[in-house]
């Protein structure tokens, strides 16, 4: 990925950033490290760990997804406010 | 295999598919704006689509029907491997919720239609827009063949069209009719046809898919014996190579293509010219990032639709054919096991899923080629409605190149086609992702990194091969240094920025002319509220006025 500096206004780390950034990242770090989930048990209901496992990480990374959103428009709304003032 | 026709269920499809056709046309009259003759409106439906309309759009763009037969066909052939569909649609969201609503921004304040108008906005390079153009119709010609082909399986185990029987007019009469209503109302509603369809489409499947995945484990003693017989499927090698035939679990060599794969078709998934049609679509930014919390859904139901694979090796689907196309195992699955009335619904659904997305990936294709060929290079003074003209005409063109292509070649052809266009959109990354937040990669270098993973990625694709095919036999190969297998689009990709990256050094050295930027920093977080440029790619006002004649 190519750098991603965020737009030129200060400042641009702030703490709901570094968790909005947190929250993007989880799911990467979870689905690409492949070692750490490819087993058959525990299974669930009968569908092995492989299988269920993944599909559970969709809704946990909506969620984190979701938390990203609020956390970045409730900062984007804030600087947008600043700047009108 | 039964190839006899079932009444009620080709009744129950046939209704299906006459009540979208009569939705298809109807869409040219939903939302109508005050000037239908702007590409904006045919194009993009007006730009004016919520949150939900493009989350049906998005849905129904990229969950396509060949996704619905190629995914549980992976999983029937070999298992583990084919699930990495999985972990690939669940991290493209947090991806793309970085660049999307940039590209969503800049384009609507620029008036852009396609992703390659963006790329000569900020780079104001006419080559390496056409060279990202170029890249992005020929990755959705051989898509567009492959949902004949999801409806091709449906009509195959339907018995109707297809199989081995009669003259190839006959056999192929199915799908012209199909193919012909799809082309009439893509012509005359524009994206407004599959936006209205999406919903009946999505519907559907979300049904089949939530009964499917209770009553065939139902019907097939459960979970556990489902996994049993498929674990013992996989087990058996197969006679002429002596490995077996897949596995419930990814090995060891296996992890780094799973892992590969899933990340570079994860980067590629958004670039593809179809789905960027689709976001600029929507009517704000907001509406393009709230789609990015709530389009995970359509990954779950890709998760259950995978299983559907193991329930037909379990079924026996398929079992003792020497040969057996596994693209036909889900809907065979469907037939053996629903009342044929559900069977129609079934199979409704995915007939369906192949329209929505074949209409729009040739409405993408056509906006391409009308705006950065045609207008960029051979017609400069084209008015919005030449445009129009010139992009209704290409998507029918487009169409009938992918039947020509599905009707006269072999499907392996196709799938060879749709794995390289995979990697082909991969390099296309830096440009459009890149220049949505930097303008330091120099466009020339750019150029040369976009040629060199191209060529890389293509050449090694080529080499592959497998015991069925001696070329185009997979989409994983050693990857220097690591000397682990992975997918190649990504290690193109790796070599794309390399190579961009040192010749952008070198070139900003020597002074290279970097082209004109017209994009200013604040355009990239631009909300619908702020007004358009001025400029001759600006859309017009598009208030709705429903009661306004239509005068094409």
């Amino acid at each position: 990925m190519p750098p991603a500096p965020p737009d030129p206004r200060p400042p641009v780390v702030t703490a709901a950033r570094v968790t909005a950034a947190l929250c993007l990242l989880a799911p990467f770090v979870a689905l690409l490290w492949v070692d750490s989930y490819a087993r058959l048990t525990p299974r669930f209901i009968g569908i092995p760990f492989f299988y269920w496992y993944q599909m559970a990480w969709v809704p946990v990374a909506a969620a984190l997804t979701y938390t990203a959103y609020v956390l970045v428009r409730r900062e984007e709304r804030a600087r947008k406010g600043g700047d009108d003032a | 295999m039964k190839n006899d026709v079932n009444g009620v269920t080709l009744a129950v499809f046939l209704f299906f598919f006459l009540a979208v056709t009569v939705l298809g046309f109807v869409a040219a009259r939903w939302r109508r704006a005050a000037d239908p003759l702007h590409l904006d409106e045919w194009g993009l439906g007006g730009r004016s689509f919520g949150t939900w309309v493009t989350w049906f759009l998005l849905g129904g763009d990229l969950y396509t029907a060949y996704t619905f037969v190629a995914v549980p066909a992976a999983i029937y052939a070999a298992g583990a491997s084919g699930f990495f569909a999985v972990p690939y649609t669940i991290i493209t969201y947090p991806m793309v919720f970085l660049f999307l609503p940039r590209l969503w921004s800049v384009s609507h304040r620029h008036g852009y239609v396609t992703s390659s108008d963006f790329i000569r906005g900020r780079f104001g390079s006419k080559s390496l827009s056409v060279a990202v153009a170029i890249t992005g119709i020929i990755a959705t010609m051989p898509y567009i063949a492959l949902q004949l082909v999801g409806i091709q399986a449906v009509l195959d185990v339907m018995g109707i069209g297809g199989g081995d029987s009669s003259n190839w007019f006959v056999k192929d009469l199915p799908l012209l009719i199909a193919f012909g209503v799809l082309a009439a109302y893509t012509y005359s509603s524009g994206l407004r046809a599959p936006a209205l369809i999406a919903f009946v489409k999505d519907a559907l499947i979300y049904i089949v898919i939530a009964v499917a995945i209770v009553y065939i484990p139902y019907k097939l003693g459960g979970f556990d014996d489902i996994f049993a017989k498929a674990g013992d499927a996989f087990a058996k090698k197969n006679p002429a190579t002596g490995a077996p035939r897949g596995a419930l679990v990814t090995g060891p060599q296996a992890q780094w293509a799973y892992a590969t794969l899933a990340m570079g078709s994860a980067m590629a998934l958004f670039l593809y010219p179809h789905s960027v049609t689709a976001v600029l679509s929507g009517r704000s930014r907001d509406t393009i990032r709230r789609n990015t919390t709530i389009l995970p859904l359509y990954s779950l139901m890709l998760g259950l639709l995978a299983m559907l694979g193991f329930m037909a090796i379990a079924d026996g689907v398929g079992s003792g054919v020497t040969g057996y196309n596994g693209q036909l195992a889900i809907p065979q699955l469907f037939e053996n096991m629903f009342p044929s009335w559900f069977a129609g619904v079934a199979f409704a659904a995915i007939g369906i899923g192949a329209l929505v997305p074949a209409a729009i990936m040739s409405i993408a294709a056509a906006n391409l080629f009308t705006r950065n060929i045609y207008k960029d290079l051979i017609k400069p003074d084209a008015t919005p409605a030449q445009e129009t003209a010139v992009s209704k005409a290409v998507s029918l063109v487009v169409k009938v190149g992918a039947l020509v292509f599905v009707l006269t070649m072999d499907k392996t052809v196709a799938i060879n086609f749709q794995l390289l266009g995979g990697i082909w959109i991969l390099q296309t990354v830096p440009a459009i992702v890149g220049g949505l937040f930097t303008r330091w990669f120099h466009r020339w270098a750019l150029l040369a990194g976009w040629a060199a993973g191209m060529f890389y990625g293509t050449w090694k694709a080529y080499e592959q091969s497998s015991p069925a095919q001696s070329h185009f036999g997979g989409n994983a190969d050693m990857i220097p240094w690591i000397g682990e297998k992975g997918y190649i689009g990504l290690t193109a990709f790796v070599l794309n920025v390399a190579v961009t990256v040192v010749l952008t050094v070198v070139l900003r050295a020597l002074k290279a002319p970097a082209g004109d930027d017209e994009t200013r920093p604040d355009d990239y977080t631009a909300e619908a509220a702020t007004p358009a440029l001025p400029g001759p790619a600006v859309p017009p006002d598009t208030a709705v006025s429903p009661g306004l004649p239509e005068p094409a």
